[in-house]
């Protein structure tokens, strides 16, 4: 890792075995002349607790490794470890089952269910989980309160703005408790304001409730907040810093 | 797959047919019809049978029909031997089981009084006619023995040459013309009705059987025997005592086939029962057809629906939904559709029938069979073809369906 400083999160160095591991990850779509390479043998290390931010221009190959650690897409070559599970070996399901429990996700475009209100949309991942009635709706207030939601609960996403979306979006993510957080230009569509407003939850909850955060963004002062930066290029990793986040 | 997962995915698809009552109603509108006409044609032809079983009953209990004619093997009509009065006499005295024979000779004529006239059976039989048939007195009396005997010019009018010749007047000692014999009236019969092949029961005049044979037919024959067993369960047997001693009063030789029938009302209804379920079932077999029309429109709009939300299922997959738990989303979904639009239907088709059978004159008869049918019938149709929707929906990749605008 080049340029590494020091980070106010000393317990990244603190695990034994990284979260996640890409080692020599390729990612290939199309075939002969088509033949596209998204990823060109990426190695990446994430370990737990960290805020990691990803950067690039757009076809530099971010949202492919997005997709890949999101176990949303398998890579083509090269091995993904997920707490040292190969993750290429994994079936449809059995990623599924990996995203359902260890996995949350917050996109761009907030991805909430029309029609149907904050807590419901937030209580969805734990309708798969199988967990009773009750103790999603509690867990669910709970994770809207955390985002500080708590008199919407029963609004539609269209009846809240864009940033209060988001939020909703994040309690969704969170309500699993999950390991990692994966966060695909969340502020994309959100003013200044309101992306101070939603960097400073993501930070929290990083630094509070020690959930390991990858987010891809556009924006240099969104990507501040972390506290390792990374750049791609030509689908591969140009830089990987240390960097202290922003406050 | 959890009892509570299936019970929240039940849920979830309730809430999502509430959110599009509109779409939802159109969609299952298909079933519903289906399923209506289905319950509505079964329960009415169920109450027509019901009327044709009550009709035939109608024409007396434990009644029994003797017909000279071929016998059932043969298909070619031959022309046999009729009945005389002896041939009813010996029935009533020697079959056992048997509670009356009345011969009746039939023909056509046209009855006048005063300056009207009117077109009308004249039956030739005795008094037995009216206890066999249970047929009572509006009015009047029955035959006199002596006139039976002597074939004295009485008549009994039946209800239908009554109302045309009288009106309200009061026939009762009036003289009437039938055909070229002048006859009195003695009695006049309650009303029966048309019967259930449509025809008036009581078009007829009643005359003593001897002066119809010597006055109207010139001849002695009987053409039918009407026959009443002592009970429902002695038809049996009366039917075989009459079949022994008519086959050897015409002197028919073992092994060969009667000349005559003898017919039981049971069979009759049976014969008419098979011939409405035939008309039924047949009717039910086009209703269905509409039924299948249905299970299409729910796999069209389906279908939409998964396009619609592909984004929903990207999301709902991205979060950690496996293929086979949103292909069970879109099957409940459906199943629920088309389950909600039999119930729908189920309750259209009962009160439809309810409400229709009394202007058709037909009882309302429950069938909860066909109640149970319809409804497992209407739920198959969402899984039938809501599963094909439902697998394009579990097919989708993640990605795809998240980018999909």
């Amino acid at each position: 890792m080049e340029g590494a400083a020091v980070s106010p999160g000393a317990s990244v160095q603190r695990a034994a075995a990284p979260l996640i591991a890409l080692r020599g990850v390729t990612k290939i779509y199309g075939r002969g002349e088509a033949e596209v390479r998204a990823l060109a043998g990426v190695d990446l290390e994430v370990r737990d607790g960290e805020f990691v931010a990803v950067m690039g221009a757009s076809g530099s190959g971010k949202s492919t490794c997005m997709n890949v650690l999101g176990c949303l897409d398998a890579p083509t070559g090269g091995e993904h470890l997920f707490r040292g599970v190969e993750v290429g070996r994994l079936s449809q399901d059995q990623r599924a089952l990996l995203r359902r429990h260890y996995l949350g996700f917050v996109f761009q475009g907030f991805n909430l269910l029309a029609r149907t209100t904050a807590l419901e949309n937030v209580e969805l991942p734990l309708l798969y989980r199988g967990v009773s009635a009750r103790e999603r709706r509690r867990r669910a207030l709970e994770a809207l309160a955390q985002v500080g939601l708590e008199g919407r609960a029963t609004h539609a996403p269209s009846e809240l703005s864009g940033g209060q979306q988001q939020r909703v979006a994040i309690a969704r993510a969170i309500v699993t408790d999950p390991a990692v957080l994966l966060a695909d230009e969340p502020t994309g569509n959100l003013d200044s304001a309101r992306t101070a407003e939603l960097m400073r939850l993501i930070a929290t909850l990083n630094r509070e409730r020690r959930i390991t955060i990858v987010m891809v963004t556009h924006d240099p002062t969104v990507a501040a907040w972390a506290s390792r930066l990374i750049t791609f290029r030509d689908g591969l990793i140009l830089s990987d810093v240390r960097q202290e986040p922003a406050r | 797959m959890s009892p509570s997962m299936l019970w929240n995915t039940l849920l979830m698809s309730l809430r999502e047919i509430r959110r599009n009552t509109l779409r939802s109603v159109l969609t299952t509108l298909g079933v519903i019809i289906g399923v209506a006409a289905v319950i509505a044609m079964v329960h009415l032809g169920e109450g027509a049978t019901r009327r044709i079983t009550n009709d035939i009953s109608s024409l007396g209990r434990n009644l029994l029909f003797v017909f000279p004619g071929a016998g059932r093997r043969t298909a070619t009509v031959v022309s046999a031997p009729p009945f005389d009065i002896a041939d009813a006499r010996a029935i009533a005295e020697e079959v056992s089981g048997v509670a009356g024979a009345a011969p009746s000779a039939g023909g056509a004529g046209l009855a006048v009084f005063g300056n009207k006239n009117w077109r009308t059976g004249i039956t030739g039989t005795t008094n037995d006619y009216f206890r066999v048939r249970e047929w009572g007195l509006a009015g009047g009396r029955l035959f006199l023995e002596s006139e039976e005997l002597a074939g004295s010019a009485v008549c009994v009018l039946g209800a239908t040459p009554r109302r045309e010749l009288f009106g309200t007047a009061d026939p009762l000692g009036a003289t009437l013309r039938v055909g070229a014999i002048s006859c009195e009236v003695v009695g006049m019969l309650e009303e029966k009705g048309r019967s259930t092949f449509g025809d008036d029961q009581d078009d007829f005049i009643a005359v003593p059987i001897a002066m119809f044979h010597r006055r109207i037919a010139g001849n002695q024959d009987v053409g039918v025997i009407f026959v009443s067993a002592v009970s429902p369960e002695a038809t049996t047997e009366a039917q075989r005592g009459i079949d022994a001693l008519l086959r050897q009063r015409r002197r028919i030789v073992d092994g060969a086939d009667s000349d005559f029938l003898v017919r039981d009302t049971k069979e009759i209804t049976e014969l008419a029962s098979t011939a409405t379920g035939v008309l039924t079932a047949l009717l039910g077999a086009i209703a269905s057809v509409s039924l299948l029309v249905g299970g299409i429109g729910i796999m069209n709009i389906m279908l939409v629906s998964v396009t619609e939300r592909t984004r929903e299922i990207g999301i709902r997959l991205a979060i950690g939904a496996r293929a086979r738990e949103v292909l069970l989303q879109f099957l409940v979904e459906a199943t629920v559709l088309s389950t909600l639009g039999g119930l729908v239907g189920i309750a259209l088709g009962l009160g439809g029938s309810y409400l229709a059978a009394k202007p058709l004159g037909l009882p309302f008869v429950l069938v909860p069979e066909i109640v149970v049918v319809a409804f497992v019938f209407s739920a198959a149709v969402g899984v039938g073809f809501g599963f094909f929707p439902a697998r394009k929906a579990a097919r989708l990749n993640p990605i795809d369906a998240l980018r999909y605008e």
